[in-house]
């Protein structure tokens, strides 16, 4: 964009203050997070400037903490039922808007893709309302299935793209060669869907095991760990809450870095 | 080319699942909406509009809600001038870091929305980070105590929650610009200013309203940043909600309150539809 640097009576001091202006947001937008990583290290306290006494008990006591770990095996578990609900879901439903025709179809897509959007406390609620009018008690159940609803429209989502740049011609020639629906699809549809499902797998699981809304409305007795923090926040804070969002902030790089990779090299083997 | 048994095959399945925790929930929080609870806490299924009427005439619920859809608003727009810009600065002036500056810009919805709003929290606090920092550098001598507990700490937290999202769909619309509409501007002689209004901003009008709708929504309906940073003054409505499906029990009057809030943002999300739909040029 040469052209518009070069052709203004004032260039630079506009994309001067433009630069001013993206620096002050990115310092607005990790402020927070540079706050919460350097006080998981602070002898003192969660808040105090500067920080004092640097120290790594708070990561001590977070590895001796066995309530947080329970609530960490339990969102673990969450997500991943959550994952295979969604994907289970979510995939043929990708499959449907893009090629059955069927009555109600508008109002499926919309009801698919409608938690996206929507407030988590509708969608807690609603749910709520179902497992109470059915008799069924709150557990680590009601979360998975809450989560596993909600998500589907990110598989779907993801899903229905992928299906937008499938060669169709490799479809029609697997059927034409001979083979059934099912090898079709096994061989020749979700091998070219790898990439769209693999990356909504990553999103369904980060999302799942840092969602709060939906599960505060479902929990039984057992937390997530979300819902862990939740309780301990309004009990009285301190850093070990910032070590443990640390721990997981890593890993959620962690999973980016690993998605990142994998999808800037299937493209260059697409390139090549 | 795909047979009858394999359209049911993919479609039967997810209708079924989507009818049973989709529909069927959000049926039955309009039917609850028209039900009451009796003076022995239990739930009488009798029909009546009692609970949309205390909606409309207690001034508690309407004005609360009124007030969260100014703090939804003030969100929208804070998130819109924060990243608009931002966008346009990445899609036209980046150049070769665009890639990494837009892997920046979402690195951030990678941290726990929680563990964000307990941040400011940190930060924000009479003994946080922001006040002890201004007492130690002598700007006060006392805590500033309007900082947390206050509708600014809700604001301030959606709105950096939200940015990204607001963000994302602007820089794909801006990204959808063909780049020698705005060298065709150039060459007519047209001044920056005059080439990003009345070239580059109504085109990337569809990003706008879709950043716009989701940080209104989403804002709208929380209730974690107000019942973490907002104390008293910054309770929303969704709050009201959570206590009367809590202590408060009356499932019925919260069901109400929850359909009025889903059919507001569906009326918003049908109209945002529909304008992107005008305004898109393809």
């Amino acid at each position: 964009m040469e052209l518009l640097v070069s052709g203004g009576s004032n260039p630079v001091s506009r994309s001067g203050w433009l630069g001013v202006h993206v620096v002050a947001v990115f310092g607005f937008l990790y402020l927070p997070i540079v706050i919460l990583v350097l006080y998981s290290f602070n002898g003192q306290g969660v808040g105090g400037f500067p920080p004092r006494n640097l120290t790594l008990d708070w990561y001590r006591i977070l590895f001796a903490d066995s309530a947080i770990w329970d609530s960490v095996f339990n969102s673990l578990e969450v997500a991943l039922a959550a994952m295979l609900i969604a994907l289970i879901f979510g995939i043929p439903a990708a499959l449907a808007l893009d090629r059955a025709q069927f009555p109600g179809k508008a109002l499926f897509r919309r009801l698919v893709l409608l938690p996206l959007i929507l407030p988590g406390i509708i969608t807690g609620l609603s749910l709520l309302m179902l497992f109470n009018f059915a008799g069924k008690h709150l557990d680590l159940l009601t979360i998975i299935l809450g989560h596993g609803t909600a998500l589907i429209s990110v598989a779907t989502t993801e899903v229905f793209a992928g299906l937008q740049k499938l060669d169709r011609a490799q479809e029609e020639a697997s059927l034409d060669l001979g083979a059934n629906y099912w090898q079709t699809f096994w061989r020749i549809t979700l091998p070219n869907l790898k990439l769209s499902i693999i990356g909504a797998a990553l999103l369904i699981f980060t999302l799942s095991m840092d969602e709060i809304a939906v599960s505060f409305f479902l929990i039984g007795r057992e937390n997530t760990l979300p819902l862990e923090i939740w309780g301990r926040l309004r009990r009285g804070i301190t850093p070990e809450i910032n070590a443990v969002s640390t721990i997981i902030f890593l890993f959620s790089l962690a999973a980016i870095v690993v998605w990142y990779r994998l999808r800037t090299s299937a493209e260059s083997r697409q390139d090549s | 080319m795909f047979s009858r048994a394999y359209k049911m095959v993919v479609t039967v399945p997810p209708l079924l699942w989507v009818t049973i925790f989709l529909l069927v929930p959000y049926l039955l929080m309009f039917c609850y909406s028209f039900w009451t609870v009796s003076a022995s806490q239990t739930i009488v299924h009798s029909w009546t509009f009692d609970n949309y009427k205390d909606l409309l005439q207690k001034p508690v619920y309407w004005q609360t809600l009124l007030r969260s859809m100014w703090v939804a608003a003030r969100v929208m727009l804070f998130s819109l001038a924060l990243g608009y810009p931002l966008a346009y600065f990445l899609s036209f002036y980046a150049g070769a870091r665009k890639d990494w500056l837009y892997q920046m810009v979402i690195i951030p919805l990678w941290v726990s929305y929680l563990v964000r709003a307990y941040a400011w929290k940190t930060i924000l606090g009479s003994d946080g980070v922001l006040n002890t920092l201004l007492q130690y550098v002598h700007v006060t001598h006392h805590p500033l105590d309007f900082l947390l507990y206050s509708p600014f700490a809700v604001v301030l937290t959606l709105t950096h929650i939200y940015t990204p999202f607001t963000f994302l769909p602007i820089y794909a619309a801006l990204e959808h610009i063909p780049r020698n509409l705005v060298e065709a501007s150039h060459d007519l002689g047209a001044t920056p200013a005059q080439t990003f209004w009345k070239v580059i901003f109504p085109l990337s009008i569809p990003g706008v309203l879709a950043g716009a709708t989701f940080a209104f929504v989403l804002s709208l309906g929380d209730f974690l940043a107000p019942s973490l940073l907002g104390g008293p003054s910054g309770i929303m409505i969704s709050n009201i909600v959570v206590s009367l499906f809590g202590a408060a029990y009356n499932w019925p009057l919260g069901a109400a309150i929850s359909l009025a809030m889903l059919v507001l943002v569906v009326s918003l999300l049908v109209v945002s539809e529909r304008l992107e739909k005008k305004w898109s040029f393809s």
